[in-house]
């Protein structure tokens, strides 16, 4: 890339490259661009052909930031009300002294009186904020208790915790040649032969960073596509096999494929053997898991099964991506367990065009880590929900969403007082379940802070202190895929405008850092901080990011041949037994059974047949739009007019029986809540799956209460139940719900609205217990052989050294790995 | 001099809608009029399991192929930001060859009047 990333222009303006990541938001790709501005106003958006992964290409998202950044609605100063005012639109303006004056004194008091636990600081999901709302809450605030309020951290945190645990390495991502310059033509890149999507939409999500039209690149070379999802997707029409499974039943199908694998001697024999550990354990499981068994369980067929098992394992190389539905799913553990199995014993692990995987520290994560040096060990100790759920708090170094929800509302163990949330909307259908409980619990917090670039449904319940966020145009900073747990790309945010006078994440970090923990915080400004991160790592300061553009760090395959991915130094993975652990050493000290199992969704035709007979459809949520990243970008007219309503995909059999027609709103209601939705008839969904499309709220109604931006309106999320997580802690079932359709003669037939006197209703936790105890059956085989089984003793301690297992499964603050931030 | 044109190789278009925000801030178009719109043929089950769903940008009346950034040297804005580099502009008869080596899903807008 040329070194020049700043240019006058003849007309007066200035044209400054820069790399894209949010607000407004999108995962850290970091797709390239070059900014223009001219007298304070941004005129121009053009994609930058010199960025080696976008070449030039653009999202309507990016393309539509001028409309973003010059919205009349976006809150570019800072704002204060009242507490008893919540809900009201009545703010004042405000210096960022005066909202300091508010804030800094009353952490001061609360450390002070009831202990820095008090405080708990929410994060959101994809956000620039995932790199520094840590730091926000360990370093410059001084609280254990950061929070990703997800039920289940059902979103990337799973996926990561898995890794860890399985591979020992960093985040594992589809090989794409993102590393090379010549990009494909390098001669070390093999293209992948397969690529298996599973569970997630790339093309439109660009998941954690991986820049998702790399598949079309890829598949105009000659690539082919296996697609496993619920819906027929637009990439599984121009896919090879399509497996459309029932929701939730992922699990299931991955041992279907092992099975076949193993049973018909398609496995890499010479990586089991030398890079894994418990095969022969996994071999018996998968005898479970015939292909007619399977079929039952999936509705995917049988033939499929044995066709997709074996292209994976007779093409060489092959690449996966798992999804979010590998986190938005109580069993998703084992989903992922199995899927990174797969991985395994088709040899595709560390090799070119297989599956990359990051190496154990993640680029400038060591800073991340150490902020955690500002917590004493007692402080640290209080973090919510970190002992009861210890596979959880090993690899997250947060709080446990569902406990921090149940402590909101019982006070124990300790009251907390005090809400930080940083750039997370999380009343919106993105990442809260019961985001009535979370709501009407929040409300009893003395003072709530929210960083934010509009006035969302969230800040207008629940703020005290509104501090506005610059967007990604408007401030310098540096974007990292993976969050850093597989750097691929790491480019320059250079500030070519700024609106009002807003304050970015780790401008606030150390601002509000100096004024409550100075030692923390030995940065002169924000450029001095990057030059000291990145210094270490790359060799260059800001400015020299600033001129190479993108940083693209090199490449080694099979780092565990050379002794890469272990601080030892030794070869193998940097797991309990130093292998690819197929039978999970760690899992099974944890309580969970050591192997990859398959259970039923928590609600089904299966697990609940009564329930569902009132509920008979299978609710999935969350697949993704162009036009917007999660809640965001409601209130833009550009991306409004292309997708104008919360939609719901019915098959056009379903939608006839229900009476209902293309574009009528529709009912969606289940025991735990209901939401409205505009119906899309569609083949792409199963006549027994419907698809509700998150994220919706509406900008341009009533934002006080009780309408708050219609928040409740098309809230998926209030049909989404509160801990309904995994035994290990980890996922949610957003995607496998059951609900029934209605249909409405407009959109006022119903308001939905929190009841004047909702609680937390008995009936959601009288069905959680139940199904707690439940027995659940799968078809086709004896209820025991599919279902969790308590944790074998199979596995003895003594063949890894109770000593060895005792460390690892210990939580020590310094050895956590770096933590990670929502998908 | 031959006329130009705009091929679209629908094949890899994924919807994404980036064309038509692109040239809606080429065009300074407000909302409800488009120099570029998407099209959607299905998606329609056309055998059991198999749907058939294209997306086909189609320039409207109001396209010019981006005149003033073709003199400037520069791709008409659409073909640019493609998510799926399934845009082509160029003669019409090196539309025609490259369009005869990519299969059925191929189409031309030409720029005659």
């Amino acid at each position: 890339m040329k070194k020049e990333w700043k240019t006058a222009n003849p007309d007066g303006s200035v044209t400054v490259r820069t790399c894209g990541w949010s607000p407004p938001g999108d995962h850290p790709v970091g797709c390239g661009m070059r900014l223009t501005v001219k007298d304070g106003k941004l005129i121009g958006v053009e994609g930058d052909e010199e960025h080696p992964i976008t070449q030039g290409r653009l999202c309507p998202r990016c393309l539509d930031l001028p409309e973003y950044v010059h919205h009349p609605d976006r809150i570019i100063y800072p704002m204060k009300r009242d507490p008893k005012d919540r809900g009201k639109d009545k703010w004042t303006k405000i210096t960022w002294d005066e909202a300091w004056d508010i804030i800094v004194p009353k952490i001061k008091q609360l450390k002070k009186d009831h202990g820095a636990e008090s405080i708990v600081v929410f994060g959101g999901t994809g956000r620039e904020a995932c790199l520094y709302y840590y730091p926000l809450g360990f370093a410059s605030i001084g609280t254990p208790n950061v929070c990703y309020p997800w039920s289940g951290w059902a979103c990337y945190g799973p996926r990561c915790a898995i890794t860890d645990y399985i591979l020992g390495a960093g985040y594992p991502e589809v090989d794409y040649a993102g590393y090379f310059k010549d990009r494909f033509d390098d001669p070390n890149y093999v293209l992948p032969k397969y690529y298996v999507e599973w569970g997630k939409m790339a093309l439109y999500s660009n998941p954690d960073g991986f820049f998702g039209h790399a598949i079309i690149d890829m598949m105009k070379r000659g690539t082919k596509v296996i697609c496993v999802d619920p819906r027929m997707t637009w990439l599984g029409t121009r896919s090879d096999t399509v497996c459309q499974l029932r929701p939730g039943t992922d699990s299931a199908l991955a041992l279907g494929f092992i099975n076949v694998i193993i049973n018909e001697e398609l496995y890499d024999k010479d990586f089991v053997e030398n890079w894994t550990y418990g095969f022969d354990d996994l071999k018996e499981r998968a005898q479970q898991y015939d292909p007619e068994t399977v079929e039952k369980i999936t509705w995917v067929p049988k033939e499929t099964i044995i066709d997709v098992a074996r292209k994976i394992s007779m093409n060489h190389p092959c690449t996966f991506q798992w999804g979010l539905a590998t986190d938005e799913n109580p069993n998703g553990v084992q989903m992922g367990h199995a899927i990174l199995s797969l991985a395994a014993l088709t040899g595709n692990l560390d090799v070119p065009g297989g599956i990359t995987l990051g190496p154990p520290a993640a680029l400038l994560g060591k800073w991340r880590v150490e902020t955690r040096r500002n917590l004493s060990d007692e402080l640290w100790d209080k973090r919510i929900g970190a002992k009861e759920w210890p596979a959880l708090s090993t690899a997250l170094a947060t709080t446990h969403p569902d406990e921090t929800l149940d402590t909101l509302e019982s006070g124990k163990p300790y009251k907390l007082r005090m809400g930080w949330f940083n750039s997370s909307n999380f009343l919106t259908p993105t990442c809260s379940a019961q985001p009535m409980r979370w709501y009407k619990a929040l409300k009893n917090l003395e003072l709530n802070v929210v960083q934010d670039t509009f006035m969302t449904p969230t800040a207008m319940a629940l703020c005290d202190v509104f501090l506005p966020l610059p967007t990604f145009a408007e401030h310098d900073g540096v974007v990292v895929t993976h969050f850093g747990r597989n750097c691929v790309t790491l480019g320059a945010i250079n500030e070519a405008l700024r609106c009002g006078d807003t304050r970015s994440d780790i401008e606030v970090c150390i601002e509000l850092g100096k004024k409550l923990h100075p030692d923390m915080w030995p940065y002169e400004n924000v450029q001095d901080f990057f030059t000291q991160q990145l210094k270490p790592e790359l060799g260059v300061d800001w400015n020299g990011l600033a001129e190479m553009g993108v940083y693209q760090p090199k490449y080694t395959y099979k780092k565990y041949e050379k002794g890469l991915l272990r601080a030892d130094g030794e070869p193998g993975f940097n797991t309990v037994t130093g292998m690819v652990e197929l039978s999970s050493t760690l899992f099974e000290a944890w309580g969970d059974d050591p192997l990859p199992y398959f259970k039923e969704p928590p609600y089904s035709p299966v697990s609940t047949p009564e329930l569902a007979e009132e509920y008979p459809l299978i609710l999935t949520t969350g697949a993704r739009k162009p036009t917007s990243f999660h809640s965001e970008h409601r209130q833009l007219s550009v991306l409004r007019e292309i997708d104008p309503y919360a939609d719901v995909e019915i098959h056009p059999d379903t939608a006839a029986k229900l009476g209902i027609k293309e574009g009528d709103w529709v009912l969606l209601e289940n025991m735990f809540g209901k939401a409205k939705f505009k119906a899309k008839l569609t083949p792409i969904v199963h006549p027994k799956v419907i698809h509700a499309a998150h994220g919706w709220w509406y900008p341009e109604s009533n934002g006080e209460e009780p309408n708050l931006f219609g928040v409740w309106e098309s809230n998926t999320n209030s049909l989404v139940p509160h801990k309904h997580i995994g035994k290990l802690g980890f996922g949610c079932p957003a995607k496998q719900m059951i609900c029934k359709a209605t249909k409405l003669n407009s959109f006022d037939e119903v308001t939905v609205t929190v009841p004047e006197s909702y609680k937390p209703d008995v009936k959601p936790e009288v069905l959680e217990a139940e199904w707690k105890a439940a027995k659940i059956a799968s078809p086709g085989s004896s209820p025991e052989a599919l279902y969790c089984t308590e944790s074998s003793e199979k596995v003895a301690a003594a063949d890894i050294g109770v000593e060895k297992l005792k460390v690892s499964v210990t939580v020590e603050k310094e050895n956590i790995p770096a933590e990670v931030a929502g998908d | 001099m031959s006329a130009n044109g705009l091929l679209i190789h629908y094949e890899y278009c994924s919807g994404c809608s980036s064309c038509v925000v692109a040239c809606k801030n080429e065009l300074k178009l407000p909302v409800g009029k488009n120099g570029i719109t998407l099209l959607q043929n299905g998606p329609r089950e056309i055998a059991p399991g198999k749907i058939e769903w294209d997306y086909i940008p189609t320039p409207t009346a109001l396209c010019n192929m981006c005149e003033d950034r073709v003199k400037a040297g520069k791709q008409p804005t659409c073909v640019h930001h493609c998510l799926s580099k399934c845009m082509e502009y160029g003669p019409l008869e090196e539309l025609a060859k490259s369009a005869s080596q990519k299969g059925r899903k191929v189409v031309i807008f030409t720029s005659q009047s």
